[in-house]
């Protein structure tokens, strides 16, 4: 085996999260190398909805979704390319009056928090919005968000991370990562590769790298459905969901419509495969139609699922590790970390090379389930 | 819901010809096809044409009859207007999900013969996208199905197709306007070192020989040696301009048919994963198979053309013989027919190094120049494929990604093999190091409502 | 362009773009456009050039027409029927 291939960074994952870390260390003055295990972008940073959105996130991540939001902006100052960012709504459509009144309690306790980015529109309102709804819709919450194209702004992050000096290296799965007289060695297939320091962006495949640094990360690996129809004429200029159902819907400045919506494929993340399940995407289906009745007349052109990693609690890992002064996190964005991209990596490169540790990330320490691992461990010793 | 003991997806000559074989075993076998009548693309609308039709098709095309009648009879499920959209592995067999008029439902079997057949190898050729222009297959299939005709057609590559086809039209009182051939004149030396073992299968060389009598005697000239071919026209076709031997040639027509081979339908074996290898003498990836034609995915036989380009002689005896191996894994003794097959498909394709070398693909169609379309659907160039490949798009599905190629209607059925090709050439690595474009489901674009009206479980 | 070598025996009445034509029963509508001597079948939702078939076989989706109102049906795959109502299709549906 060749010598080791020394840096003071090492990336595990070639993902948005990954490539975007990658590229603000190298900025801060790090020798980084990325080791990605298949190729850059191929799974859930490649092939998500591409939503850039700030509209229902959960509270403890909206400071961070709005720091993102504000380099989405200026995505080609940072990037060199436009990644296909269309500053455009993100809606929540009501299709009730309680649902209504159910989105208006959100928008208010979101101003209560001092956010006032979501706002109710009314039924007339919408219909100026997105002519296409169906008539049953009684309003929606909207928020001036956006979306992307996933794979071009991977591939950008990418780009730029290396014209900075990273190192990326496709190909390279680390089979056994180690911290070893100050230093940390991933073995891959090909080579051994040390650093002083380590950040597991590994997605889907996070969990059982976090696991061999002693972390504890229950990381599922998912599988959203998604599908995308034939070009249609111009009708839909936001990204749209639903109050109380599950839908993602927008329609691409080509024409064709990508629509997913959470429900989940099967996944075998060892093979890397994902295996389409039509009985989840005919709901889907059956929504989109319900709100937009023109695409009764759609075709579906291709289905697909990217692999993606889910928390229990659906929120993020991000963050210093459990055990480890030099070992970090930024994984387990459960199919809704596209919009955090930019700003986890900045502010992850930030923790790495100063130590500093920004409150916009600060909720998302993986020692929460440190202490569930204990407990856990205690009810079974107690019981 | 039934589980049947084999299911069959296609009705050409290899489809129908495992139906009989599996039927007469005492398999249940449902048999799934696009088409409203059974025969494929060879023997298309074999059980409805016109017996004056089918004399001038000639005597090949007639060979059909009797295995659709064959097939009629063998008391297989014949699901005709189905087109399969998606097939999954559940543990024991297959799930094929497929649509009608009527909507989806799916069929469930233990086992699965890809009958799928060939598509025509694409020819990317400056113009090749007018109206007018279409592949000599084609022109052959309006022939076939309904007794329509191309006014004086000029027939540009080659292959035994663009000669039988030719005569065809002969026969019929039509001739082409002219043969423009693309086989460069030492295709010919190459190709006599498998003249001996060509002459194993002598048939075809007669055959061969007879097409290119009667199309001298009446008069069709053929252009040897084409290059440099322009399809001409503003919004339809109006010549076709080549350079042949040295000089220059234009030639107004307002239909071309273009061929330059058939390549195996890779759609069904692709979004199943089997395993596939380029094979270097029929320039097309070919799915991994034994000696049965079972590929990498157990209980996945692939048979006729899909699994390698044989023809349809060599379609029915794969057929046959998968077939026998499924009922012999259904628990039934090995047929002895089993050795015969494999002796007369051995037999069968011993002209086939012979073809392929001599006619092998139009070399301008297989590094298409710059301006030239290769992706028909999202109108994509040669160029960008290039200039994609160079900006780190070092596959086909980072290409699709960025290019969209492959994700027009078409689903890369038309575009795929060029931009392998194209990456190929721009990065010096084999196509098999290349790859293709994952092939995801729907097989067939589907509508919307049709989905939403999808539930399988109630069927 | 292209001409009937047999009679129409069985005929079946459809319109194209409005304009009524007729063909022999069993035939698909795509067969019947070419007799009837139909140029362009769409044009394309990208640069909105003509097409017309390429391959006949359901493979390269160059014939997609709208029948009855319903746009993306492949002319080559779809037998024609008495009444249809087939127009072009213009760029996307």
């Amino acid at each position: 085996m060749t010598p080791p291939r020394a840096s003071d960074l090492l990336v595990i994952g070639g993902g948005l999260h990954g490539c975007a870390a990658a590229l603000f260390a190298a900025q801060a003055g790090l020798r980084v190398t990325l080791l990605e295990k298949d190729s850059v972008a191929r799974h859930a940073s490649g092939v998500n909805a591409g939503g850039v959105r700030r509209l229902w996130r959960d509270l403890e991540e909206v400071p961070l979704a709005e720091r993102s939001m504000q380099m989405w902006h200026r995505i080609s100052d940072i990037v060199g390319e436009e990644c296909g960012f269309h500053p455009v709504p993100q809606v929540k459509v009501a299709e009730s009056e309680d649902d209504l009144a159910f989105l208006a309690a959100r928008a208010e306790r979101m101003r209560a928090e001092g956010f006032t980015h979501e706002t109710i529109i009314d039924r007339k309102e919408l219909r100026v919005l997105l002519p296409a709804v169906a008539e049953h819709c009684t309003g929606a919450l909207v928020s001036e968000d956006g979306f992307a194209q996933p794979f071009q702004t991977t591939r950008a992050f990418a780009r730029r991370a290396r014209a900075q000096g990273v190192a990326i290296h496709e190909g390279q799965q680390v089979r056994r990562l180690s911290h070893e007289a100050g230093l940390w060695r991933a073995e891959t297939p090909e080579a051994v590769w040390t650093a002083g320091r380590v950040l597991n962006c590994a997605g889907a495949w996070a969990g059982g790298i976090a696991a061999q640094i002693g972390d504890v990360a229950p990381v599922e690996p998912i599988a959203p459905l998604m599908m995308v129809t034939q070009r249609m004429r111009p009708f839909c200029s936001a990204v749209v969901g639903v109050a109380r159902r599950q839908l993602s819907f927008k329609q691409m400045p080509n024409g064709t419509v990508v629509i997913g919506g959470a429900r989940l494929g099967r996944v075998d993340p060892a093979r890397n495969r994902t295996d389409i399940d039509f009985r989840e995407l005919a709901q889907t289906a059956r929504t989109a139609r319900e709100i937009f009745p023109l695409m009764a007349g759609a075709a579906i052109q291709r289905c697909w699922s990217g692999i993606e990693g889910r928390m229990p609690d659906r929120l993020p890992v991000i963050g210093r590790s459990a055990r480890h002064e030099s070992a970090f996190h930024a994984f387990g964005f459960s199919a809704h970390g596209f919009q955090l991209g930019p700003a986890t990596g900045a502010l992850m490169a930030d923790l790495i090379a100063t130590g500093r540790l920004a409150p916009e990330i600060a909720p998302f320490s993986i020692t929460r389930f440190a202490a569930s691992a204990e407990a856990q461990s205690q009810t079974r010793r107690t019981s | 819901m039934s589980r049947k003991d084999l299911c069959i997806v296609g009705a050409g000559p290899a489809g129908m010809a495992a139906a009989v074989a599996a039927r007469q075993n005492g398999l249940s076998v449902t048999v799934l096809d696009e088409a409203p009548r059974p025969g494929g693309q060879i023997y298309r609308d074999i059980t409805r044409a016109p017996q004056q039709r089918q004399a001038l098709l000639g005597p090949d095309y007639r060979a059909g009859a009797g295995l659709a009648q064959a097939f009629a009879q063998s008391g297989s499920v014949h699901l005709a207007g189905a087109s399969v959209w998606h097939i999954e592995e559940d543990g024991a067999g297959f799930v094929l999900s497929y649509s009608t008029d009527e909507g989806s439902r799916v069929v469930e079997a233990n086992a699965l013969i890809v009958a799928t057949g060939a598509l025509e190898r694409p020819m990317p050729l400056p113009g090749w996208t007018l109206p007018g222009v279409t592949t000599t297959g084609a022109l052959q299939i309006l022939m076939k199905s309904a007794g329509v005709l191309a006014e004086s057609p000029v027939l540009v590559g080659c292959g035994p197709l663009q000669l039988l086809l030719a005569a065809q039209l002969v026969a019929a009182g039509r001739p082409p306007r002219a043969i423009v051939e693309t086989v460069p004149a030492e295709n010919m030396r190459r190709a006599l070192k498998h003249l001996p073992r060509a002459l194993r299968g002598a048939g075809y060389l007669v055959k061969g020989a007879g097409l290119l009598a009667r199309l001298r005697r009446a008069g069709v000239p053929i252009y040897r040696d084409a290059r440099d071919i322009v399809l001409e026209g503003e919004d339809r076709l109006e010549a076709v301009s080549f350079r042949s031997r040295g000089r220059a040639h234009r030639i107004e027509t307002g239909s071309a048919g273009l061929h330059h081979g058939v390549v195996p339908n890779p759609q069904v074996t692709r979004l199943m994963r089997c395993e596939h290898r380029w094979h270097d003498s029929q320039r097309a990836f070919v799915p991994v198979c034994d000696a049965y034609g079972e590929s990498s995915v157990p209980g996945l036989f692939v048979a006729g053309d899909g699994a390698g380009i044989r023809g349809a002689r060599s379609a029915a005896l794969a057929g046959r013989l998968a077939a026998l191996r499924v009922a012999e894994r259904a628990g039934q003794a090995a047929s002895p027919e089993i050795a015969k097959l494999r002796r007369a498909l051995a037999r069968d394709a011993a002209v086939r190094p012979f073809l392929e070398t001599l006619y092998a693909p139009c070399a301008q169609a297989l590094s298409p120049a710059e301006d030239t379309l290769v992706c028909r659907c999202e109108e994509v160039t040669a160029g960008q494929v290039r200039a994609a490949a160079k900006a780190h798009a070092p596959g086909p599905n980072q290409v699709k990604s960025f290019l969209r190629t492959g994700m027009g209607p078409c689903q890369g059925r038309v575009c795929g093999l060029a931009v392998t090709a194209l990456l190929a050439e721009s990065s010096g690595r084999s196509p098999d190091e290349t790859g293709y474009f994952r092939i995801r489901p729907p097989l067939k674009p589907l509508s919307l409502s049709e989905l939403a009206e999808f539930v399988p479980d109630e069927e | 362009m292209y001409t009937r070598s047999e009679p129409v025996t069985t005929p079946v009445h459809f319109t194209f773009e409005g304009r009524p034509m007729q063909a022999q029963a069993g035939e698909t509508v795509a067969a019947a456009l070419l007799a009837g001597n139909v140029g362009a079948f769409r044009d394309t939702p990208v640069s909105g050039t003509a097409r017309a078939p390429y391959c006949m076989m359901g493979t390269c989706f160059e014939c997609l027409v709208t029948i009855d109102g319903r746009p993306n049906r492949q002319a080559c795959m779809t037998e024609i029927r008495e009444g249809m109502a087939v127009t072009r299709q213009k760029g996307a549906a």
